[in-house]
């Protein structure tokens, strides 16, 4: 039995049809990463699985129990972190995580150790007795996790966890959703990705509410062109005769070279459909003598394979969010 | 059941957490006098009853009810915290339950405090406590029907002014659907029997009863089977409206 499993899931809005035949199973111990344009379907399918809504067609069960059918018993094997964390404002963080506990079951000094744990976990100790609508985004946030995990859930299903966090508090997050994932199915959707490459086993792309992509965060960097390509740094003096001699390598298919900067230039040699070119390349350096302040080898660029999969699926409005920009740059088209 | 005590707590305490709570129940209890003292002329007309108090409830509930109501649901769409609710392993009926029972505790609590003229009127006369009593019920089973409109109609909504003003509009067609000016809106398209239904709808026909104390059970089945009617369209109006 799968931890969650989801069977042509297809959610339709009147005439848009918003997750169309999603596929797909999570078991304990992954970590799947939903990567997508916004207006792509990861949040609705978080809904379909959560059963907030009720899918149009195919089914979702977590731990063999139909959400539809038995709603019950599948939201309680699930915790739940809803797109903006959204809080009962008035209340204080206690207030509101005795009011899941009770919701959830737990009485007396279980209840009470519980949130104690979950508090420590995601550090609410100082803002216990404030209420809620005052606190910063980061901790709003870290209270609708503290809420999603208070029931040491064996399914995790969180709508963008860290969206609004500040550097620290992404890592903290990812640490945290890293030294969970043992125990645990976890799902997670960001549109951040190198968030895919430190905590997900998994990532899939969804797009238009189908699924463009499935595989590890390797096999999706994998299918960049940047591929295994190799960067390396001489200085200026050998440059030219370099470059003319890597681009008459077989495997490579381009050579870029970067502007002069203290006396040295990057060459970036890209692979002919991602084969490994670095021992040519090394090979010819030692061959030609060039004095090389740098070699290293390209994993792939996720945000460039992102855009080349998803790019069919953009609506004009679409901006593509690849790696972390400050908000100004991203509302710029 | 147990659940909807727990959301019915957390509702209450919601209440009394803003100052929605005490501004309510403050312009309540103010209400309630003046109409009692001035319109109704408690003095003036030298009863030992509370008559010229109870008289105005249908028309106090019908602004003060929806203003409570209108936040049950509509709040709950435009924070998003439905999503929370809805996702957390409590089964709709619970919920609603839960949220109806929270708000009809508070306006009972409000009834209560209200018990200031009670004892004047025991201090100045010899008032049949029993028609008090009886009178006072109704008045909570009447307001409870309101509250089910209310409630219903928060759900179809993310707007609380228009939550409002449409349950405003709703309760007023039940205060008076037996008076003219709502019978004359069917009279004439509706078929005899349904204008003789719409009639026998009207609120203030059946609190008029049991103000003067007589319990009439058609009464009181009539308010209960209508908070559980709307209780009912609640539920229908939430799986229908949720997602947008």
């Amino acid at each position: 039995m799968h931890a969650i499993e989801v069977r042509q899931l297809t959610k339709r809005f009147g005439p848009l049809t918003a997750v169309n035949g999603v596929s797909f199973t999570v078991d304990r111990g992954e970590v799947l990463g939903f990567l997508g344009p916004n207006g792509a379907g990861k949040s609705t399918t978080m809904k379909l699985i959560t059963g907030f809504l009720e899918p149009s067609g195919g089914y979702a069960k977590v731990y063999g129990h139909d959400v539809v059918e038995e709603p019950i018993e599948a939201k309680r094997k699930l915790g739940y972190l809803p797109e903006g964390a959204p809080l009962y404002g008035e209340m204080t963080p206690r207030g509101f995580l005795e009011f899941i506990a009770e919701v959830r079951g737990f009485k007396g000094s279980e209840a009470q150790r519980r949130i104690a744990q979950v508090v420590e976990k995601v550090h609410l100790e100082g803002v216990m007795g404030q209420r809620i609508e005052t606190l910063s985004k980061g901790y709003k946030r870290r209270v609708g996790l503290a809420q999603a995990l208070l029931h040491d859930p064996e399914a995790l299903i969180l709508d963008e966890p860290t969206d609004g966090l500040d550097p620290n508090q992404k890592h903290e997050v990812r640490t945290l959703i890293h030294d969970m994932a043992r125990d645990k199915a976890i799902i997670i959707s960001t549109h951040i990705l190198e968030e895919v490459d430190t905590v997900c086993t998994r990532a899939m792309i969804i797009g238009r509410g189908r699924v463009l992509f499935s595989g590890t965060p390797a096999e999706l960097a994998a299918r960049s062109e940047y591929h295994n390509a190799v960067s390396l740094v001489v200085r200026s003096g050998t440059a030219a005769a370099a470059k003319r001699r890597i681009e008459a390598l077989a495997g490579v298919v381009r050579v870029e070279a970067g502007a002069v900067a203290d006396g040295h230039v990057r060459i970036l040699a890209m692979p002919r459909n991602g084969v490994s070119i670095l021992a040519d390349i090394a090979e010819a350096a030692r061959a030609g003598g060039w004095e090389i302040d740098g070699l290293a080898v390209e994993a792939g660029r996720l945000d460039e394979v992102f855009r080349t999969i998803t790019a069919h699926y953009q609506d004009d409005t679409f901006i593509p969010e690849g790696r972390e920009r400050p908000r100004a740059d991203r509302a710029a088209p | 059941m147990n659940n909807t005590l727990v959301i019915s707590k957390r509702e209450l305490g919601a209440y009394f957490a803003t100052p929605v709570a005490y501004v309510f129940i403050v312009i309540f209890l103010l209400l309630m006098g003046v109409f009692a003292f001035y319109l109704g002329g408690f003095y003036e007309r030298n009863q030992a009853d509370l008559d010229a108090f109870f008289q105005w409830h249908p028309w106090l509930y019908l602004f003060l009810i929806p203003a409570l109501s209108m936040r049950l649901w509509a709040e709950e769409r435009k924070t998003g915290t439905i999503e929370l609710l809805m996702t957390l392993p409590v089964s709709l009926t619970e919920a609603v339950l839960g949220k109806f029972l929270a708000a009809w505790c508070f306006t009972a609590v409000a009834l209560m405090l209200t018990f200031p003229i009670w004892i004047t009127v025991n201090y100045l006369g010899d008032p049949d406590n029993g028609v008090i009593v009886a009178a006072y019920l109704g008045s909570l089973i009447m307001a409870g029907a309101f509250l089910a409109i209310g409630s219903c109609i928060s759900a179809l909504t993310k707007n609380q002014v228009i939550a409002f003003v449409v349950s405003v509009v709703v309760c007023f067609c039940f205060v008076l659907s037996g008076f003219p000016m709502v019978l004359d809106f069917f009279s004439g398209w509706v078929p005899p029997m349904m204008l003789d239904a719409i009639s026998d709808f009207s609120f203030l026909t059946h609190f008029a009863a049991i103000r003067k104390g007589v319990i009439d059970v058609r009464s009181l089945i009539y308010f209960l089977s209508l908070i559980a009617l709307w209780l009912y369209a609640t539920t229908v109006a939430i799986d229908a409206r949720k997602a947008s």
